[in-house]
């Protein structure tokens, strides 16, 4: 009986919100004539309704995984950085920069210095964040947003300019990937290798919060950073190594949406998932296991958007109003939530 | 180029970023002052990003379909007071935290906007009008750079009366001492959360505003990529002026000024850097958060219950 409470306590206030979002949803459509129970029916069957949806939604929740840590482990160390769309940003960029600069190598070799180099720089834009709190006082929140607009604009100027093919003329791009160096698809399925990756960071997220020193200690400068410092933590360190953990999962992030779907780094690439990564997070409640489930949710909602789009000529915002309500909904309901007193 | 030339491209920059000053000032003035009022009340709203987008296609929605600009202007502020009262509201219940329901509503209000505006981008509504301080010169680049529109003068009026409001009146004591001090204020009577709701809105209201300047004055269009963080930024920008009004216009008119660069060095030729030059003002932010917020240095002025200083 205990357990069943105890798996049951945070869930209800998570469901309640779905659902509170969900009739506001349909409310907000039925307001302007559109009809209301058919268009949630539609998100249901476009994001799980059948093998291609379910293909759509998981491909979408790979990245939102990713993105989604570069919110909770920061989170577990006591900061809100919302800025995970600059690391994504950077991290594309990185991966498209590698494969010209290592051309003779085998290819898992090249792959691997993606993934590296695309986890470096976003570890260390997210990190900048982390060190301006910690050595300027900086509040992280508003410095996250800030280094996205930045990476964004750096990301435009380098496609645009010195990083573009020039046979790419009406959509800059980057020189495209050779095919080798592309990932391809899981066995037996028609997702891309992201999805595994953003699977296994999350488990191994959840293992190094909850199950390892260095975890324990980031939990107590997130619980009470002054107690932290008092009792001889160092605080400054362990806040950078959460944002560079996290800012690494982001830049990931943005090198498999190159090495697996675009196949170069253009504007295509940043389609918002490192924003939806901060709802999957606070919807998880920054628990690593959860952001699992809460990606296949989220990534549910943006997969129907086409179906929502073909069936009832809804606009494509429709999914971001959908994802907005959802947000505001899971915070306000997170009132009702009895135990675990943490404000973020 | 010859020494003559460069002198004048020189002037003839500073005068663009003058005018670009007096031009994309406004919404920075707007959002800021009424971040200024919420955050005086104790309670931070970072969802001003996401009201300044939504009042844009509000006040161009109205404005097309009255006819009138004001309206307009009307139904953008009623817009942002309704998502001002959303975040109060929200924020008074237990256990929810400011921040977090104002990123919420940066999205929630950005997908809003995109959705319900999604019929305007095509079709022109009637602007607001501008003022043409210029009027006297003969030079058409200097009547450009004084050509200035409506909001700025109300802008600046409202920045000098909340200076003086915050310090002299009952109001603004009160408003104070609600974000100074919530166990002082509710021992003198002032009933605490109905003052930081009312405060929030009035923000809420006021960045509204802002967002009727970008889509009925400059650029003076609805379409989605309008606000570029211009919302958060005016967040950032209350702080750089220790939450003081007439500092908030001030440093309204620099961000302005920094937005036009981009745009002037493209008019006299440099295109090299367009999109890093854009990047200016939010690299300005920074610069500006990190020169006035240093640890150990206490932050004169501000609030002794906003949880964004705290820790």
């Amino acid at each position: 009986m205990h357990a069943v409470r105890a798996f049951f306590m945070p869930v209800a206030p998570v469901t309640a919100a779905i659902a509170f979002a969900a009739a506001m949803f349909a409310l907000f459509l039925a307001l302007q004539g559109y009809p209301a129970l058919a268009a949630l029916g539609l998100v249901v069957e476009g994001a799980y309704g059948s093998v291609f949806a379910w293909q759509n939604t998981l491909s979408r929740a790979a990245p939102l995984m990713l993105t989604a840590l570069c919110v909770a482990l920061p989170a577990r160390a006591g900061l809100v950085i919302i800025g995970g769309e600059g690391a994504f940003a950077v991290g594309a960029l990185a991966a498209a920069v590698v494969p010209p600069a290592l051309s003779g190598l085998p290819a898992p070799a090249v792959q691997l210095a993606m993934a590296l180099a695309a986890c470096a720089v976003g570890g260390g834009w997210i990190a900048l964040s982390a060190w301006l709190r910690h050595a300027r006082g900086i509040n992280e929140t508003i410095s996250s947003l800030l280094l996205a607009y930045i990476a964004i604009a750096v990301f435009n100027f380098l496609v645009e300019g010195a990083l573009r093919d020039p046979a790419s003329l009406n959509k800059p791009s980057t020189l495209p990937l050779a095919d080798s160096l592309m990932l391809g698809a899981l066995p037996g399925l028609d997702v891309h290798w992201g999805l595994a990756w953003g699977v296994l960071c999350c488990v191994l997220a959840w293992c190094l919060t909850r199950r390892t020193v260095f975890g324990f200690a980031v939990g107590v400068v997130g619980g009470n950073p002054r107690a932290a410092a008092m009792a001889g933590l160092p605080v400054g360190r362990l806040i950078l190594a959460a944002c560079l953990l996290g800012g690494g999962a982001a830049g990931l992030a943005g090198m498999l949406e190159v090495a697996a779907v675009h196949g170069s780094a253009n504007a295509a690439v940043l389609a918002g998932y490192g924003y939806a990564g901060i709802l999957v997070s606070f919807a998880a409640r920054h628990n690593p296991l959860g952001i699992v489930a809460c990606a296949l949710l989220v990534g549910g909602i943006g997969a129907s958007g086409s179906l929502l789009q073909r069936r009832i000529d809804l606009p494509d915002a429709a999914t971001l109003v959908l994802q907005g309500a959802l947000f505001v909904a899971l915070l306000a309901f997170e009132t009702l939530n009895r135990k675990g007193g943490r404000r973020v | 180029m010859s020494e003559a030339g460069d002198g004048l491209a020189l002037g003839s920059l500073l005068l663009a970023l003058l005018g670009g000053a007096l031009r994309v000032s406004t919404p920075f003035l707007f959002v800021s002052l009424g971040e200024c009022i919420t955050e005086k009340s104790g309670r931070i709203n970072l969802g001003l990003e996401g009201i300044l987008v939504l009042g844009a296609m509000c006040g161009y929605g109205a404005s097309l379909l009255s006819g009138s600009p004001w309206l307009g202007v009307l139904a953008a502020g009623l817009s942002g007071l309704l998502m001002g009262l959303l975040h109060g509201l929200l924020c008074s219940l237990r256990k929810v935290n400011d921040i977090a329901v104002g990123i919420a509503l940066m999205l929630f209000g950005t997908g809003l906007a995109f959705f319900l505006g999604k019929p305007l981008i095509q079709p022109q509504a009637p602007m607001l009008p501008a003022l043409e301080l210029g009027a006297w010169s003969d030079n058409a680049q200097v009547q450009s750079a004084l050509r200035i529109n409506v909001l700025l003068p109300l802008g600046l009026a409202l920045a000098l009366a909340l200076r003086w409001g915050f310090s002299n009146s009952r109001w603004g004591l009160a408003l104070r001492l609600v974000g100074d001090n919530a166990a002082a204020a509710r021992a003198l009577g002032y009933a605490v959360v109905p003052m930081r709701v009312g405060a929030t809105a009035i923000g809420g209201f006021l960045a509204g505003i802002g967002g009727a300047f970008l889509s009925l004055h400059y650029p003076g269009s609805w379409n989605e990529g309008l606000s570029s963080g211009q919302g958060l930024m005016a967040v950032a920008l209350v702080i750089f002026a220790r939450w003081d009004p007439l500092r908030c216009a001030l440093a309204a008119l620099l961000f302005g000024a920094a937005g036009a660069l981009g745009p002037a060095l493209q008019s006299q030729g440099v295109t090299a850097g367009y999109y890093l030059f854009n990047a200016a003002p939010y690299v300005l932010t920074l610069a500006l958060m990190a020169a006035s917020w240093a640890p150990g240095r206490s932050l004169a002025g501000a609030p002794g219950e906003l949880s964004l200083t705290q820790r």
